[in-house]
């Protein structure tokens, strides 16, 4: 029959449409432009920032006549860790020579205390600023705001003054209310935050459930901000670890903390300085921070972005 | 208003102010033993809060509320006899179905075989035996509100309260689970005390129902009286979906009978039953779009014809939107009857089916 000479159209285009064009998803090249500016900037980045860690690592590992000789970016010859264990045990700050593994235990016992008790305390502030809304809870909540802002260089005396009356001054307790008291505006707001992102309902269903102050918290709200709890207990560990200046304002050099520690072992001026020892010190101070981030990284950004979201 | 005799839920003169702003004004109302009442308004009309009040979440500024014969006004929420369930569900996450439910009775130090008993007919009663070792976070909506409710019925409470229970659910779930709710209702014979704004569930649920607007409630009735019989304007526009047809006009009389009258349309009001004895003015003729008969002829108190301006199909049936006095009005009809658009169509309603309001206070005539 004569019709069926007409060509019919490709089972898969319409007619008048180009069947040949693409089709399905788009191609990507990995050497495109935009990958190579992508990652060229992250590695750029990255390597400028790992620089210094590198040469502190290596030098840390080389003897003094090698790190004399100048190529500082070059590996070492002779690895030793002499300097590491010298810093550790016996590097020498004024009078005591036994290294920093003393300013490492007085800032343990200054961290874990003040970690515990400013966040014990903050959560449950916060606690109580988002659901129990009592009387003068809001200028309560103004005060602890404006607290953050106040620079801390501003209290200094005062608080030493006041540690001398009641004569905690130059004690590790001392030091201990001292970074629980600055920790509380911003952890409080936090917890405040957090509690207020938490539905409602669920505070009013406890309520008729029967639970109280105590019972809400522990039983409803503490089980279930595990996020920011991790949040807070980063921030007061390196916050707590790394700080100097209440370190050696509030403490006296045999309750140095390891910050403190470091610096006299650094900023000695007599005798030769020890680059190698020096490094391995400061490496070893950074350490408890770093490994905090480096084991709680993904919580610590689940717990900032959820309790970031409500004012 | 009227009191009734030993209510199972009495507020009187409820007042509860935040700062300036007053939400509830000298509120009154009884609820009977075993009633289901509904709290029906749109959103801040303060039926959540009128609710949270008698539930002791929030603390009213004057009056006194009795459950039950007893002042609880100045009582916890848990000391109250009431049971609640949320919109949200507000379940606990971190807690199974089974701790969920035991919670409340945990935190009262009741035995633990009383505890399993309660639970395991709440559970039968609810039919979320399958589900009592799961998480809230593996349950569907509806399984959610059911492990909800189960929560206010472990507490063997008197009253129960819900805010907004069905909000959260898809339409399908909705209607299932308030069927339920009814069900549950006329099987524990409890007093409840309901809060939406979806007029539906107020019509299918409530033994009387209470629209609020403004924190003032506007009528408190059972339900075909509160659609047959509206008090006010707003009552009137609030119930109803598709809503209530309003013309503006005036109320005339002449030769010894009372007409509306607008523009050249005069609809006789010798069927309509006035509340008092009218005096002419302005005025609001409404009736409802189902009131309406279409194409079907004369014998009607009053009819007229109109243009066909738009045809919404809905399924069922369909609206029809005319031009009657030069104002919106429509007319419901059955999906085979629907007309095309501009053709002219003729209408019939017989007035005593209608409510006249007053133009200026909107307030039955």
């Amino acid at each position: 029959m004569a019709d069926l000479a007409v060509p019919l159209p490709a089972a898969t285009g319409s007619i008048g449409l180009d069947a040949s064009g693409p089709r399905g998803p788009k191609p990507r090249h990995v050497f495109s432009r935009r990958n190579i500016f992508l990652y060229g900037t992250l590695i750029v980045v990255a390597l400028y920032y790992l620089l210094p860690l590198y040469v502190m690592v290596v030098t840390s590992l080389k003897g003094m006549p090698e790190i004399r000789l100048g190529n500082i970016f070059s590996p070492p010859l002779e690895i030793t860790f002499e300097p590491w264990v010298k810093a550790w045990s016996s590097a020498c700050t004024g009078l005591n020579c036994d290294g920093l593994s003393r300013g490492f235990w007085n800032s343990v016992r200054i961290t874990v205390p003040s970690v515990v008790l400013s966040i014990a305390i903050a959560s449950v502030n916060g606690y109580a600023l988002a659901n129990w809304r009592f009387k003068g809870a809001d200028t309560f909540f103004v005060i602890l705001i404006v607290g953050a802002f106040i620079p801390y260089q501003v209290m200094i005396y005062p608080i030493v003054i006041i540690l001398r009356e009641i004569g905690l001054y130059g004690s590790l307790s001392g030091l201990v209310i001292v970074h629980s008291i600055f920790g509380m505006p911003i952890l409080t707001l936090l917890f405040r935050n957090y509690f207020s992102s938490m539905p409602e309902e669920l505070f009013r269903a406890a309520r008729v459930d029967g639970a109280g102050f105590w019972g809400i918290y522990f039983r409803i709200m503490l089980p279930m901000s595990l996020p920011i709890f991790v949040v807070a207990i980063i921030l007061q560990v390196t916050g707590i670890w790394n700080d100097f200046l209440f370190g050696v304002v509030y403490t006296r050099p045999d309750t140095y903390p390891m910050t403190v520690q470091l610096n006299n072992i650094v900023n000695s001026v007599q005798g030769v300085k020890e680059y190698n020892v020096n490094m391995a010190a400061t490496i070893l101070t950074g350490l408890v921070p770093l490994v905090v981030y480096f084991i709680s990284g993904k919580l610590f950004v689940r717990g900032i972005a959820a309790g970031a979201v409500k004012g | 208003m009227t009191r009734l005799e030993n209510p199972s839920v009495s507020i009187q003169d409820l007042s509860l102010n935040f700062g300036a702003i007053s939400v509830l004004e000298t509120l009154n109302i009884d609820v009977a033993e075993g009633e289901f009442i509904v709290l029906l308004g749109p959103s801040g009309c303060g039926k959540s809060t009128l609710l949270n009040c008698i539930a002791g979440l929030l603390d009213v500024s004057d009056g006194r509320i009795f459950i039950k014969g007893k002042n609880v006004t100045w009582e916890e929420p848990k000391d109250r006899g009431i049971g609640m369930v949320f919109q949200s569900y507000a379940l606990y996450p971190q807690m199974t179905v089974e701790k969920n439910l035991s919670f409340g009775l945990r935190v009262a130090g009741i035995p633990k075989d009383e505890i399993a008993r309660r639970i395991a007919r709440a559970a039968e009663i609810l039919q979320i035996e399958p589900l009592l070792q799961r998480k809230p976070s593996a349950l569907s909506g509806g399984q959610r509100q059911r492990v909800a409710i189960g929560r206010a019925l472990v507490r063997d409470v008197d009253v129960f309260l819900f805010d907004e229970p069905l909000s959260n659910l898809d339409a399908k779930l909705r209607a299932e689970l308030r069927v339920e709710i009814k069900l549950l209702h006329s099987k524990l014979q409890n007093t409840m005390i309901y809060v939406t704004h979806d007029q539906i569930e107020a019509m299918t649920l409530a033994d009387r129902i209470a629209v609020m607007k403004g924190g003032v409630i506007q009528q408190l009735d059972a339900p075909q009286t509160i659609y047959n019989r509206p008090v006010n304007r707003f009552v009137a526009g609030f119930l109803g979906s598709p809503a209530m047809n309003f013309l503006d006009g005036r109320l005339e009389k002449d030769d010894g009978n009372w007409h509306f009258a607008a523009e050249d349309v005069r609809i006789p009001l010798a069927t309509y039953a006035f509340e008092k004895e009218p005096v002419p003015g302005a005025a609001v003729f409404g009736i409802r779009p189902e009131h309406v008969a279409f194409n079907s002829g004369s014998g009607w108190p009053f009819t007229a014809t109109a243009n066909v301006v738009v045809v919404e199909p809905m399924g069922s049936d369909t609206l029809v939107w005319l031009k009657l006095a030069n104002q919106n009005f429509t007319v419901r009809v059955t999906s085979e009857r629907t007309p095309n658009n501009a053709d002219t169509v003729s209408i019939g309603f017989d007035p005593m089916r209608a409510s006249l309001f007053d133009a200026a206070s909107g307030t039955r005539l």
